[in-house]
């Protein structure tokens, strides 16, 4: 039986850490992180919760501690945006490459400077090589449903990699939507109990974490990490299966809208795909085949499923939003040009980058980009060829 | 040591076997080869609390001798060692070999 909730995306999360009851969850504040752990704090205090909260001074240390508390057998989470994930970032790659099943709720904001407190991708797309798994959600719905996936999919013993779940700053965080949520029961059941497979706890059988490791085994652990990465695509997919017949909300890597007859396809990830939604829809009732392709999983990157849902179009924008500089075009469109390559496609694709900083994209905007595809297909489009979406002139 | 294929290792770098260390022979490593006099010692162990390899071999409570096959020669047994017992002598490996 489903509560109908009205909660911004950061207490859509708050919600879902509250029932997974994390065993630790690490915490250094951040906008626009900060309300959801502000939430999750009240929980802590009303007692609600068991989990141990650890104020640290800094997000370097919220990882560091979460690293700790991993190793010890513990199910962990902590949350973070932008520049603190930039501080992060020496011990997000050690929780990958130990491979500890963290979970971390992600909320996209523009990386300084200019200071910006808005959203953008280019926190989250910064670190898509640290080897953590990364899921995109386009509402507070989805933000729950990812965090409530994700500690399956982290824990699963043939991944064992930490998750992101990444949802847009103040688009997603602060904007109150309604939402179904389970009931307790049904979301720590869902979960269930964590056993670690190593445990710095465990005295009767030792292990060492994190020891040197050089020319002889390094490549042979970065090579383990490929595997666990790999076998992520097929547990992401049926736990989102396993997770639809609980919830009646299938997930899956990616979702694929209007996309089987339609001959203009928009490539998007998180909050805009909803306005996307809202186009394609509007497009449909005047007869336009337009579909848009939501990307749920940038890591690991949906390469067959990517294929098969553009194989037909005759023109595709791929909507970045975050800038990857020097490189020819954004990292999604740079990702989708590679899963094509070598396919035979004769596609049009257009690159666009939109939305740095927060800076806001409307259904109009979506609508031009649907009629510049129609303009643009059948021809060829340099790699290097980046549109702007909503920059003045 | 057989190098094994990366199917074959824990995950992440674990290493499983509590003190497997005491396989890994780092006696080869030395410059220097502490040369300790049984004579001099007063068997007050600073020695053995201090000795990074855990190479100063001890029998009821008292310093024995020193384990080679592990002491890499750091020489901190001899700086440890009270300057009024100076029980080791640091000599040149290729020396200390030829004797």
């Amino acid at each position: 039986m489903a509560r109908r909730l009205t909660l911004t995306g950061n207490d859509a999360a708050a919600e879902a850490m509250r029932q997974i009851d994390p065993d630790v969850v690490t915490c250094f504040p951040i906008t626009p992180q900060t309300e959801l752990m502000h939430k999750f704090a009240e929980f802590v205090a009303d007692g609600e919760v068991k989990a141990e909260m650890v104020l640290v001074e800094s997000e370097h240390s919220a990882m560091s501690a979460a690293v700790g508390a991993a190793s010890a057998g513990a199910r962990v989470m902590t949350a973070t945006a932008a520049n603190g994930l930039a501080l992060m970032w020496e011990i997000v790659y050690i929780a990958a490459s130990n491979r500890l099943p963290i979970v971390m709720p992600v909320v996209n904001r523009a990386l300084s400077g200019p200071i910006n407190i808005h959203c953008d991708h280019s926190d989250t797309m910064g670190c898509r090589d640290t080897g953590w798994i990364q899921l995109y959600s386009e509402n507070a719905q989805e933000v729950y449903d990812n965090i409530l996936q994700a500690v399956l999919i982290a824990e699963n013993p043939h991944v064992l990699l930490p998750v992101m779940v990444t949802f847009d700053g103040f688009i997603i965080s602060h904007t109150v939507e309604v939402m179904d949520a389970l009931e307790d029961k049904e979301a720590s059941d869902w979960v269930g109990e964590y056993e670690a497979k190593y445990s710095l706890m465990n005295t009767e059988d030792p292990v060492t974490f994190g020891p040197l490791d050089l020319q002889d085994y390094y490549f042979e652990h970065k090579r383990q990490q490929i595997d666990g990465m790999d076998n992520a695509a097929a547990v992401i997919t049926s736990v989102g299966e396993a997770y639809g017949k609980l919830s009646g909300r299938t997930y899956g890597m990616i979702e694929a809208y209007m996309t089987d007859d339609a001959d203009y396809i928009v490539v998007a990830l998180g909050s805009t795909c909803g306005t996307a939604k809202v186009v394609v829809d509007e497009m449909r009732t005047e007869g336009k085949r337009v579909g848009l392709l939501k990307i749920r999983s940038f890591r690991p990157f949906p390469h067959a499923e990517i294929i098969a849902a553009l194989a037909s179009a005759k023109a595709v924008a791929v909507l970045d939003r975050s800038v990857s500089f020097g490189a020819p075009g954004g990292p999604v469109h740079k990702e989708i040009l590679a899963a094509l390559s070598g396919t035979g496609h004769t596609t049009s694709i257009v690159n666009y980058l939109y939305g740095l900083g927060g800076r806001d994209i409307s259904l109009n905007h979506i609508r031009s980009v649907f009629e510049e595809l129609e303009t643009v297909a059948g021809k060829t489009i340099p790699a290097d060829e980046v549109r702007f979406i909503g920059l003045r002139g | 040591m057989s190098e094994k294929s990366w199917k074959e290792i824990p995950i992440g770098g674990i290493i499983e076997e509590a003190g497997n260390a005491d396989t890994y022979e780092t006696g080869s490593w030395r410059t220097y080869r502490p040369i300790w006099d049984a004579e001099k010692c007063i068997h007050c162990l600073a020695c053995w609390i201090a000795c990074p390899d855990s190479a100063i071999l001890l029998e009821d409570g008292k310093m024995v001798g020193i384990d080679y096959t592990h002491c890499k020669g750091c020489g901190i047994c001899a700086v440890e060692c009270p300057d009024k017992v100076s029980a080791f002598e640091m000599v040149l490996e290729t020396e200390a070999a030829e004797n």
